[in-house]
């Protein structure tokens, strides 16, 4: 499907079809990155950048500290939880579901991301 | 080593179901697209089944087991970072590779950075990783077999070298999922319910400590056959039967060993008394109980420096993943880049949920099969455990179920390995990606870590395969990450980088398998490179992309476009 553009040789535009009437300046613009077009993802990137990053940075810290932990207190070692050594049941147990939450944080934030840019899209 | 006799029925039904499954898969697939990409049709549950039946390899199944029975807490980190992989994949990755469609690793460089010398660069290493992965899974197959049913070992490496042979090169990637999806849920069970029962017989026996200030004993009065020659460590006098060769004598009859090392000759029979404490095989520390539960005690095997060891491998592991050439194409059978993120959030889960168990064998491992320590064989615990533990015919037949499931890891996760093998091969080096030459390019990419196989010293599956994610951690890492995030990257970088970062890794890898340098620093540096060349292959494409700053690709704003705009806003994608 092409939209209804006078040069279509310039621009196709794939739409699914319930999206057609979206098909206005600031996507065109996207489409051949003019400056506003490039500015518009660009400001994407950087969010969906700064949402990677500062994920990253909880895991380093909370789960890459632990070796540091471990080093710094040898205790801690030896300390029992829920009839587990620590050391166990963080990286034996708590470890995945931490590592899934943090995954769930980051699908609902990318997608708000890009939420937030196609709205402006549509309503410019 | 005595197997249960449904090992050998439970093997045979899981290979054969994998060959149906792969042959009611091939009606679908008709055309180069259907073979490689499953028509992009494969919803986001079957997809995460799938990446995941894939990805939990030999070394998920029973190597980490076989880890952390041998050096305990600290190896922990493999598990982990196996699955942290995914999410470093998520976070970076998932959603832009998707949308840049590219299929392969050589896809994605030369859509980024138009060059086809870098495209080449990347099929190398592709096959490189590739067959450095495959290995240790032939590795494995020829090791359960053996321990199931005397095999030799060079027969289970065959004949999981070329069922999955056959299967990639006449169904491709459609009739894979299948087989991957239905493989994931069958190595979830076989490992779940035996170690149910095996938790329960713990319990039930009074929940032996495993954490108290002994060296692991003998359970049972036990005899051990030596299949290979080995040096043993004895920290307690132990008094024992022998028959066969030992310390250059031949014996027949009682003997009693003081401290220090013995040597075993290959098909000698060892005869130990309850409670008798268990000799370890050389390479290994004879750990007590209560220093393996501990963190940094043994960095998995590198004692002097445990912080050094484990950073290493968390680097490698949680890089790595992204750049194994099966999971990346996995990527392209979701619909879009949302897809791509959900499916990687269901992966998580399901690794999530697999990895809680292999632990649970690698500690009981240490009560009911302590003799493995004496071999050094530990990668075998996961298969004998239900029958050591439990005994009788409930032990049998769980027995039977691991061993199915321990080749339903082989068979899946060398498919898809050979499936990006071969993939690569068709396009990049010896065809032109037509099915045809797909099917010549399988049989090449099988047959080459066969013989691999059949020729190397056995190591432990998870190192080799920890090896391996070194490498994809200093190669396309840096290169996805840079090539997705940063527009000034350019492909001299990336070729300087992928050189620089690759060859380190590889030499490193090469030294460690074929022996060299085991102790001291660089013992160390050479066995865990990640921590070195990481960041060497980041410093290196960043420094040279920014001296060759004009190389950067004219049209880098409408490739950026492509990778991160979401599809709803109709961008026009390759």
């Amino acid at each position: 499907m092409s939209g209804p553009e006078p040069e279509p040789q310039r621009v196709r535009i794939d739409l699914a079809a319930r999206r057609r009437v979206r098909v206005d300046r600031a996507l065109r613009e996207i489409e051949e990155q003019t400056r506003v077009g490039e500015v518009l993802v660009e400001g994407l990137i950087r969010a969906q950048l700064a949402v990677a990053l500062r994920l990253s940075a909880v895991v380093a810290v909370l789960l890459g500290g632990l070796p540091l932990l471990f080093a710094a207190a040898p205790g801690l070692a030896e300390v029992e939880v829920l009839g587990m050594r620590l050391p166990w049941l963080l990286l034996g147990v708590l470890a995945y579901p931490f590592l899934f939450a943090v995954a769930w944080v980051h699908v609902r934030q990318a997608e708000r991301n890009e939420q937030d840019l196609t709205d402006f899209v549509d309503s410019s | 080593m005595t197997g249960s006799p449904y090992a050998l029925p439970a093997i045979a039904l899981v290979t054969v179901a994998t060959l149906l499954i792969g042959a009611y898969g091939v009606r679908f697939a008709r055309t180069t697209s259907d073979f490689l990409v499953a028509s992009r049709t494969v919803t986001p549950g079957w997809n995460a089944s799938a990446i995941s039946g894939e990805y939990l390899s030999a070394a998920s199944f029973l190597g980490v087991a076989g880890l952390v029975m041998k050096y305990g807490a600290d190896v922990l980190w493999y598990p982990v970072g196996f699955t942290a992989g995914y999410l470093a994949m998520l976070l970076f990755v998932a959603a832009p590779l998707r949308r840049s469609g590219a299929f392969t690793l050589p896809d994605f460089a030369e859509a980024r950075l138009g060059s086809r010398r870098l495209r080449l660069i990347c099929a190398g290493f592709v096959v490189l990783i590739g067959w450095l992965y495959l290995v240790p899974q032939l590795q494995g197959a020829g090791l359960t077999l053996g321990t199931v049913t005397g095999a030799p070992y060079w027969l289970g490496a065959v004949v999981v070298g070329v069922v999955v042979t056959a299967n990639v090169a006449t169904g491709g990637m459609r009739s894979i999922t299948f087989v991957q999806a239905f493989q994931y849920w069958l190595k979830l069970t076989a490992l779940a319910v035996p170690a149910f029962f095996l938790l329960l017989v713990w319990r039930g026996g009074g929940t032996d400590s495993l954490t108290a200030d002994d060296v692991p004993v003998f359970p049972a009065e036990t005899t051990v056959d030596v299949q290979v020659d080995v040096t043993v460590t004895v920290v307690e006098p132990v008094a024992l039967v022998a028959d066969g060769l030992v310390d250059g004598t031949a014996v027949d009859g009682p003997l009693r060993w003081q401290p220090g090392p013995h040597d075993i000759a290959k098909g000698t029979e060892l005869t130990f008394p309850v409670g008798a404490p268990v000799p370890h095989a050389d390479q290994l520390d004879a750990l007590d109980n209560a220093t393996w539960a501990i963190p940094l005690s043994t960095g998995g095997g590198h004692p002097e420096f445990p912080l050094f060891a484990t950073y290493s491998l968390i680097l490698a592991t949680f890089l790595g993943t992204m750049g194994l050439p099966h999971v990346l194409v996995r990527f392209y059978t979701n619909p879009d880049g949302r897809a791509a993120r959900r499916t990687t959030l269901l992966v998580l889960g399901l690794l999530g949920v697999f990895y809680l168990l292999p632990t649970v064998y690698g500690a009981l491992g240490r009560l009911y099969t302590p003799q493995l320590l004496l071999t050094g064989q530990t990668d075998a615990a996961v298969l004998l455990l239900p029958g050591a533990a439990i005994g009788g015919l409930g032990g049998q037949l769980l027995g039977a179920l691991v061993a199915a499931g321990a080749f339903a890891a082989f068979l899946s996760t060398s498919s898809g390995l050979l499936v990006s093998v071969a993939g690569v091969l068709s396009t990049d080096v010896v065809g032109r990606g037509s099915v045809r030459s797909f099917r010549r390019a399988a049989a090449v990419a099988g047959i080459v870590p066969l013989v691999l196989t059949l020729q190397v010293v056995s190591l432990d599956v998870s190192v080799v395969v920890g090896l391996a994610f070194a490498v994809a951690a200093s190669t396309f890492c840096p290169l996805l990450v840079l090539g997705i995030w940063w527009r000034g990257l350019t492909d001299a970088g990336a070729a300087a980088g992928l050189l620089a970062g690759g060859m380190l890794s590889t030499g490193a890898v090469l030294i460690t398998v074929l022996g060299g340098a085991r102790g001291g620093w660089l013992g160390v540096l050479l066995a865990q490179p990640a921590a070195l060349t990481v960041p060497v292959a980041f410093f290196v494409m960043v420094v040279v992309s920014r001296l060759t700053a004009r190389r950067v690709p004219s049209d880098i704003g409408r490739i950026m476009v492509v990778l991160h705009a979401p599809e709803s806003l109709g961008v026009r994608r390759p």
